[in-house]
């Protein structure tokens, strides 16, 4: 079988968000990670090929430097890579996004396609569910484990208070949860293979059935009016005093602010 | 079509188990704000199977008219069969504003109905207001977090309609319920015929929680990875209790297995504002702040002193919160 692991190259939160001096986000100071989500879904995909057998190719959209998280998935064990980019494809919101990549995603043979369930900058958990609407396959959101039956797969899909456990048949679309796994490590072999692998590139004219009136920011429905690094409403007091005078202290506040 | 054609604010009435989600009510509330800058009115769209009667719930809470759509297949929520009836009842009624909560359920149906009726989507919107973008009048703008809670957007939608937005439970407030209030009622009919794209239930696997959700509770003791094993979350039940609120948690405590999922605050769990936050040995990572940094009152303890959790904290104080906490449940009962 052929499964498809759409990925994102993100800022890393890891180890703390860095800010500049007025609070703001210090993007600069950040190093670009594979999205956590993703790297689920790809070790997902790669636990299925270690005990089905599968073709997995990992498909990331972006920047070329997006290169870097293609060549990681290889070293981790994916098969093959696909880097979707064009300078007309930038500043596409989710609906322009999903369109595009469902039009890469058009010329490659699949039977499954992981997504993760958001990227961690944009937090916003619609390109995977838009993909497979743009296919017209079956989406399954909120994989918390997923099985190989046959020509189906079946997935428990978390909700609030319950899940379900979902059949759907191949082809179909699965969102992963991080907590799905734990990724498996890049091998040695596997880094030096990476380095030598052949990245497929493929640009606006290599996608299939998409309008350029719905690419990039043009095609976008969605516009920014403003957007700005939020700033925390600040620090209050900090005491650092024995267990006893700490109580005293809390009872202190909570009785000043009427709570007790 | 032109775009001035489609009208009113609609919502997606959520329901599981034939009871209506509160987000419904919290949707039918701004909905109502946003409605009268318009000159409109607020349309719940309740879709189910046998959820007629839920639709004087709605009406007591302030939608002024209910499309019920209605069928067997509808059962359990399938995003299948769901996308369908929403689609169908978009297309059908061309609303000019479509908001749904984001839940579990609400950003598996958004996306996909938005990309079927081909128009933008927000997602996890916290802000709603009406107003102007780039010339055009009385658009949606929609603000919300993005980077974990780190930076704020504000997005407009001004060539597609409907504007679309997904919006974050426990932020927007519900009306007082009006008891025997009326709506207009309309049964909406179209057909549903499976095919590939309907995924088979298997099986619903409940997890059995009677407890209180946490994001109705006044009052909040939530502990962290620095509580050090789940026994010690029996002293943050003392507590909660001299305090008549409810214990919560971070995401290391749940993938610790100390505390269930439903507990859990922050950008995977639940956002939550009481008037009390008291974080216990939590450090504050920036997913975690996004879901507790509207309390009224935080007060955290760390032994930490450089934990990110203070930077948000009203009252810091740096100790051990299993030394403090039992402590200060006596002198709780004692101030009693």
């Amino acid at each position: 079988m052929k499964i498809i692991v759409c990925i994102k190259q993100v800022p890393d939160t890891k180890g703390g968000v860095k800010f500049k001096p007025d609070g703001t986000l210090d993007r600069g100071a950040m190093l670009s990670i594979m999205n956590p989500d993703d790297k689920a879904g790809l070790e997902a995909a790669l636990r299925i090929k270690d005990e089905y057998g599968a073709e997995v190719t990992v498909l990331s959209m972006g920047l070329p430097k997006a290169e870097d998280v293609l060549r990681e998935a290889l070293a981790m064990g994916a098969d093959k890579a696909v880097l979707v980019t064009d300078r007309v494809l930038g500043g596409a919101d989710t609906w322009a996004t999903s369109t595009t990549i469902a039009g890469a995603i058009r010329s490659l043979d699949y039977d499954l396609i992981i997504t993760g369930r958001q990227a961690i900058d944009g937090d916003t958990a619609q390109v995977g569910p838009q993909i497979s609407e743009h296919l017209g396959i079956p989406v399954i959101s909120y994989a918390q484990n997923i099985k190989i039956d046959g020509d189906s797969v079946i997935v428990e899909r978390q909700f609030d208070d319950r899940y379900h456990v979902l059949k759907a048949k191949m082809p179909c679309l699965i969102t992963a949860l991080s907590e799905l796994n734990k990724p498996r490590y890049m091998t040695p072999g596997g880094i030096f293979d990476a380095y030598e692998a052949e990245i497929k590139v493929m640009g606006r004219a290599d996608l299939i059935d998409v309008d350029d009136s719905n690419i990039g920011l043009n095609g976008s429905p969605t516009k920014i009016a403003k957007a700005s690094d939020k700033v925390r409403k600040g620090a209050g007091e900090k005491v650092n005093l024995d267990p006893e005078e700490s109580v005293k202290y809390i009872i202190g506040k909570l009785t000043e602010r009427h709570i007790i | 079509m032109a775009l001035e054609d489609y009208k009113g604010v609609f919502i997606y009435a959520q329901q599981v188990d034939n009871k209506v989600d509160n987000i419904a009510y919290e949707l039918i509330g701004k909905g109502k704000e946003l409605a009268s800058v318009l000159g409109t009115d607020v349309t719940a769209v309740l879709v189910g199977d046998n959820v007629k009667s839920l639709a004087d719930d709605l009406a007591e809470y302030g939608a002024d008219r209910v499309i019920v759509v209605e069928d067997p297949e509808l059962k359990e929520y399938r995003t299948e069969p769901y996308t369908h009836a929403v689609a169908s009842v978009i297309n059908e009624f061309k609303p000019e504003i479509m908001l749904v909560g984001a839940t579990a359920i609400g950003r598996d149906l958004g996306p996909r109905v938005s990309a079927r009726v081909a128009t933008g989507l927000t997602a996890d919107c916290t802000f709603l207001e009406i107003g102007d973008f780039r010339g055009k009048a009385n658009q949606l703008l929609m603000t919300r977090p993005a980077f974990g809670g780190n930076t704020i957007a504000t997005i407009a939608c001004p060539d597609n309609r409907p504007q679309m937005a997904t919006v974050r439970p426990g932020v927007m407030q519900k009306l007082e319920r009006v008891p025997g209030r009326k709506a207009e009622v309309v049964e909406y009919k179209t057909e549903f015929i499976p095919d590939n794209k309907y995924v088979e239930i298997l099986d619903i696997v409940k997890e059995v929680s009677n407890a209180a959700d946490i994001m109705d509770a006044k009052i909040l003791v939530s502990g962290g990875r620095g509580m050090g094993n789940a026994e010690n979350f029996k002293m943050l039940e003392e507590l909660a209790d001299a305090l008549g609120g409810m214990v919560s948690c971070s995401r290391a405590v749940v993938d610790a297995g100390w505390m269930p999922k439903a507990m859990q605050v922050g950008q995977t769990g639940k956002t939550v504002r009481p008037n009390l936050y008291i974080a216990c040995g939590i450090s504050g990572a920036i997913q975690h702040l996004a879901g507790m940094e509207e309390s009224d009152v935080i007060i955290a303890i760390n032994k930490d002193e450089t934990a990110p959790i203070f930077d948000v904290a009203d009252y810091g104080i740096v100790g051990d919160a299993k030394k403090i906490v039992p402590k200060l449940t006596e002198a709780i009962k004692n101030a009693k």
